[in-house]
């Protein structure tokens, strides 16, 4: 039983971050914006976070940093798909490689760096129950804060008049423009809020899940959370399985080599990459079903003009 | 009076040549303030960067052995660009070349003949094709996401590279390092002036360059690609297979990747690593559009980039600034280049009509 918990929790420390960038990059989809810089989006708010909480000390700070890190580079992508009416798929890469690039400029100096693990929220009797009190209750704010972002994504896309608007205008943007809805405005929106989370994703990784900043340390985390918006047919509450499910995945390598089960590292370490691809393929088979809830206007560029 | 864009009727001959020249001056000026904001003198960073490289044969000869890669890539990325195939795992196929070409060269071992070679290329396209195969596979009969196929099996490709010199093909005398034995002579690819690197790969690629201009400006089937990129809707009238189309470009792709990994374990590398590559297979994707798609635009971009990567190098010596500046340099030149690109398909106005509109 004991072990069995350790196990979740470990499951949920590799699900958070990924839960936190499909979220965002979902409400993004949603609005009809194809944003593949999830990758570079989320290795800078990686780097943001690090960084601010090391230099500020302040946990607080850094997690709103990794948030704002992530929030700049999605104003730069909004820029030039919304506004100069660039290649979404072209740009998302260019977001990426400079993510990459610019993350292993500023924390060069950071590399190897300790930094104290982001503290759990501890609720006095709660967090001292066996076995449940560490799986319910011992986690840090920001486990808690993607797992309550589903609901409010739900909530947020299916019964605000704000969630309506965002997803008339990816259903099809020159009737949700006909009808005077600010398209260009509420895809930026949605595109900040995508960063935002990615970031927030980053800075789980760096402030919680390994306290420390390496380059690269996302590791195609980005690209598995925008498979992951495939998976759940852009339902925010299939998004709590799969990213749960990938976690599971990410984890179980290590396990399978702490049963002393002799594969080799590498080979385990492919698991998350396939479990994607093979869930893809799955959930692609079926187009009609998987395009139901697919925006219809993903990726087409908007100017009222043309 | 304020700016909007109005749709040209046509594309801009002027300015798609003009805009990578935009791109780059702008990427430059973007650099040097980075630079002054690090603390150095712009005019020598730029010196080191794009000058000092190319005043030596060494240097010269350098470049073209970073340029072979990514040209070779970024062709093979291209056709599948135009005909809006978005293969983004040039990388993998990249390693999957080197792979395949490796085995031959292990498997044949120290005493082979003049075989082995062109054995080890015709390998790596394979390898390359073989691995790009997968991806094509699931598009066409699942309909999956060739963005995201493609990339994982990158990360698959590059854990498979590290199983095997960790593993299997770890040389037995290397002391425990993780790489393969040393290639024999007949496994390498010869070298064209002795002093430096430059190998029978770069004018390979020059000839692959202008085969693939050929291909897309004469042949039926680079008439097919365009097409399909333009307009999916008209290609299925005119009875293209679109499904024949993603297969034929990700399978080139593939092997053009393919070929470019082995010309790296055959050419500078001479055994497998770890690390074969700094990521040639995703910045060829930048070479890619810096070159307009187009063969001979990309071998500009792909020695344009190359000069980049030495630049990145010189600066880590001279300035002791970090290699990640190449990164950066190359992201931000794809974003200017996609920004200024807005001026191909649409015409500046000064307007004083009122629009609610995106390009206020």
């Amino acid at each position: 039983m004991e072990i069995l918990a350790a196990i979740l929790i470990t499951v949920i420390g590799a699900a958070t971050p990924l839960l936190f960038a499909a979220v965002g990059e979902l409400v993004v989809e949603k609005s009809g914006v194809l944003n593949l810089g999830v990758e570079g989006m989320m290795v800078l708010g990686a780097v943001g976070a690090f960084a601010t909480s090391l230099t500020t000390g302040s946990a607080t700070l850094g997690i709103l940093a990794g948030a704002a890190a992530g929030a700049v580079m999605a104003l730069v992508f909004a820029v030039l798909t919304l506004t100069l009416l660039a290649n979404q798929v072209a740009s998302g890469l260019a977001l990426t490689i400079f993510g990459i690039g610019a993350s292993a400029l500023i924390g060069r100096g950071f590399v190897g760096m300790p930094l104290e693990r982001l503290p759990g929220l501890d609720l006095p009797g709660l967090s001292d129950l066996a076995v449940v009190g560490p799986l319910l209750f011992g986690h840090d704010v920001l486990v808690y804060l993607s797992i309550a972002s589903i609901p409010a994504a739900i909530w947020f896309l299916n019964r605000s008049r704000a969630g309506l608007v965002l997803r008339s205008i990816g259903e099809n943007h020159q009737a949700a423009h006909a009808l005077g809805h600010p398209v260009i405005l509420v895809r930026y929106l949605a595109l900040l809020f995508g960063g935002a989370m990615a970031g927030l994703g980053g800075a789980y990784l760096s402030l919680a899940y390994t306290p420390m900043w390496a380059e690269n340390m996302t590791a195609g985390r980005g690209w598995i959370a925008l498979a992951l918006v495939v998976f759940a047919t852009w339902r925010p509450g299939r998004l709590l399985l799969g990213a749960y499910l990938f976690g599971g995945i990410t984890v179980a390598q290590l396990h399978i080599q702490g049963f002393g089960i002799a594969i080799p590292a590498q080979i385990l370490s492919m698991l998350p990459y396939l479990a994607t691809i093979a869930v893809l393929v799955a959930i692609s088979t079926d187009g009609a079903r998987a395009r139901l809830n697919a925006p219809a206007s993903l990726g087409r560029i908007f100017h009222p003009e043309a | 009076m304020r700016p909007r864009l109005e749709a040209r009727v046509g594309t801009s001959r002027t300015m798609v040549y003009a805009t990578p020249v935009m791109a780059v001056i702008l990427t430059m000026a973007c650099g040097s303030v980075l630079f002054a904001a690090l603390g150095h003198q712009p005019p020598a960073v730029l010196y080191a960067f794009f000058i000092q490289p190319l005043s030596s044969t060494y240097g010269l000869a350098e470049l073209a052995v970073k340029a072979t890669p990514l040209v070779l890539c970024a062709i093979g990325l291209s056709f599948g660009f135009r005909a809006n195939v978005w293969n983004i795992g040039a990388e993998g196929q990249l390693t999957l070349g080197a792979i395949a070409g490796s085995g031959v060269a292990l498997w044949a071992g120290g005493d082979a003949g003049p075989w082995v070679l062109p054995a080890m290329i015709f390998a790596g396209l394979l390898g390359g094709a073989a691995w790009a195969a997968i991806p094509a596979f699931f598009k066409t009969r699942f309909n999956a996401n060739e963005i995201l196929t493609s990339l994982m099996l990158t990360y698959v490709a590059i854990l498979l590279l590290s199983y095997l010199v960790h593993g299997p093909w770890k040389d037995p005398d290397g002391y425990s390092f993780p790489q393969s034995r040393m290639f024999a002579d007949s496994a390498l690819l010869p070298l064209l002036t002795t002093g430096t690197r430059l190998h029978l790969g770069a004018p390979i690629t020059l000839f692959l360059a202008l085969a693939a201009w050929w291909m897309m400006a004469r042949m039926f089937i680079g008439f097919q690609i365009k097409v399909v990129g333009l307009t999916t809707a008209a290609a299925g009238l005119a009875g293209f297979s679109v499904k024949r189309l993603i297969w034929i470009t990700l399978l080139t792709g593939g092997g053009l990747s393919g070929l470019a990994g082995l010309f790296e374990v055959a050419g500078p590398i001479g055994q497998l690593q770890p690390t074969i590559s700094p990521g040639y297979g995703f910045t060829a994707i930048i070479v890619a559009f810096l070159g307009r798609l187009h063969p001979m635009g990309i071998l500009v971009a792909g020695l344009f980039i190359a000069l980049s990567y030495l630049g990145g190098e010189t600066v880590q010596i001279e300035l002791g600034l970090p290699l990640a500046v190449s990164g950066v340099f190359q992201g931000m030149l794809l974003f200017f280049l996609l920004a200024a690109d807005v001026l191909v398909r649409y015409r500046l106005r000064w307007s004083r009509a009122m629009t609610t509109q995106a390009a206020g």
